[in-house]
């Protein structure tokens, strides 16, 4: 049976792990190869590093990092952040990324998500949206640019259905209210864009406890789930958190 | 010397890497023609089966040479799937056809689409976990295409292909057609119906994941590989 997977992602900025709160507000969580041996070790399933630098300097030293964390891991490995062209994305392959990660990019130009995978597979390409609650209590969510900064004027389940249908081989999907919170993840937001497609979805944004792991798996029917800033301060383990999710009987890679 | 077949069908960055590890000495020819000083050959791959027809005449004659003098052949992937006979991804496109068969489409015989209202309630599994609450797991006929994630391995024969892998090793899959399980499948995983997941045949071996990244396990299935090179 395939297993539910559980990613951790790396926010990386001039070469140092790093985690805010509702994407603003960052600490530095340490040096992402030292990171990424560690969760090795610890049974992670696969890892995205997130490049949130700025300047095109800190941005040539990403294909550094990326070769340096891609040395010694035979687990698959998701790059993104600032990739808006094809060349981007080629020069994140050549440093060792399986899959590119498309936000902004996508969004801007989506024949960009079809160009990439005619030349790596789909396999290769994966389509992030940042989604927000319209307001609160309502269960529409809009997708936003830049960073969460931009209303992009898109649902996200259509955004979701169009990026399958150009080529995305999967869907890494972040719930901007609950990013950094620990207030669990959005399931209902997972759930409403996992049933209107067919590749898989990695839920992202709002993991606290071991049971939102689990909520995101049943209710919110997530193929995958992502975090960061849990497994960076050594509050959850991995391998803590897959025999609790085995508990609850969710396959997973032990 | 093992040759790494390029044909431009996905990366071959990170198989590289592990052959590395491994301490297997590989080079990428550029020409048919350099096959000839390979002691294995390594036919990677990712995506449309449609890629293959890169590899011509001149390459498969050379490849089909190195194999019938006993050189051991090991195709990943998509790679795996072109050692058959064809795919149903591309009809007009002929296979290798050293191992007897055709891939096909998962699911092709049901309909996959979490949205679709099905003839039938698919199969679900109620349990109750240990805080006591009722939890629905996804229903068999539920699963998704592509297959991308970690699964297990059911080893069904001897080989030495095989050889040292755990019980139930879970390895890295992505992709959306497979090959039929026959006398030549080695090892079965279970997606929605059970599909070939390592192959081996004599010299000729396939694996339907990506041993490259399936952590030590795929490793293993690559040493595995370089002790039937020698």
């Amino acid at each position: 049976m395939l297993s539910k997977r559980i990613i951790a992602c790396l926010d990386v900025r001039d070469g140092q792990v790093v985690k805010g709160i509702n994407f603003e507000g960052l600490r530095s969580a340490g040096d992402p190869a030292e990171l990424a041996r560690r969760y090795n070790a610890d049974g992670i399933d696969e890892l995205v590093i997130l490049d949130i630098t700025a300047t095109i300097e800190a941005r040539r030293a990403l294909a550094d990092t990326i070769s340096r964390v891609a040395r010694e891991l035979f687990i698959p490995l998701a790059v993104g952040g600032g990739i808006r062209t094809e060349d981007d994305a080629a020069a994140a392959v050549e440093a060792g990324a399986d899959k590119v990660s498309l936000n902004t990019a996508a969004l801007a130009d989506p024949a960009l998500i079809t160009a990439i995978a005619a030349r790596y597979g789909s396999q290769a390409v994966v389509v992030a949206i940042d989604a927000k609650r319209e307001s609160p209590d309502s269960d529409l969510f809009s997708v936003y640019a830049r960073s969460g900064k931009t209303a992009a004027g898109r649902d996200a389940v259509s955004w979701a259905r169009e990026a399958e249908e150009r080529g995305a081989g999967e869907i890494l999907l972040t719930s901007i209210d609950r990013d950094g919170t620990k207030a669990g993840f959005d399931c209902a937001l997972t759930a409403a864009v996992s049933s209107a497609v067919s590749i898989p979805v990695i839920a992202s944004g709002g993991a606290g406890s071991l049971d939102d792991f689990v909520d995101v798996f049943t209710t919110g029917r997530a193929d995958a789930a992502l975090a960061a800033s849990i497994f960076h301060y050594a509050e959850t383990s991995v391998r803590g958190l897959k025999q609790h999710l085995q508990r609850h009987g969710i396959p997973v890679r032990l | 010397m093992i040759a790494l077949i390029d044909y431009k069908a996905g990366n071959l960055t990170s198989v590289k890497k592990a052959l590395a590890t491994i301490g297997a000495p590989v080079f990428v020819p550029a020409m048919p023609e350099e096959l000839a000083g390979a002691a294995g050959i390594i036919v990677p791959g990712v995506g449309h089966f449609g890629a293959t027809r890169a590899l011509d005449a001149a390459w498969i004659e050379a490849i089909l040479g190195r194999v019938g003098e006993g050189r051991p052949l090991l195709g990943i992937c998509l790679g795996m799937q072109w050692l058959y006979e064809a795919s149903d991804e591309a009809p007009d496109c002929p296979g290798l056809g050293l191992l007897s068969g055709r891939c096909y489409r998962l699911g092709a015989t049901v309909r996959l689409k979490a949205d679709t209202t099905y003839e039938t309630e698919p199969d679900t599994t109620r349990d109750t976990d240990p805080d006591g609450r009722s939890v629905r797991l996804q229903a068999d006929r539920d699963v998704k295409v592509p297959h991308v994630g970690w699964n297990s391995l059911e080893i069904r024969g001897e080989a030495s292909i095989v050889e040292g892998i755990p019980p139930n090793a879970q390895v890295y899959f992505t992709h959306s057609y497979v090959a039929p399980v026959t006398g030549d499948t080695m090892a079965v995983t279970e997606h929605g119906e059970p599909f070939a997941a390592i192959v081996q045949r004599g010299y000729i071996a396939g694996v339907q994941f990506h041993p490259e990244k399936s952590g030590d396990v795929g490793l293993r299935v690559l040493r595995n590989f370089m002790e039937l090179v020698g």
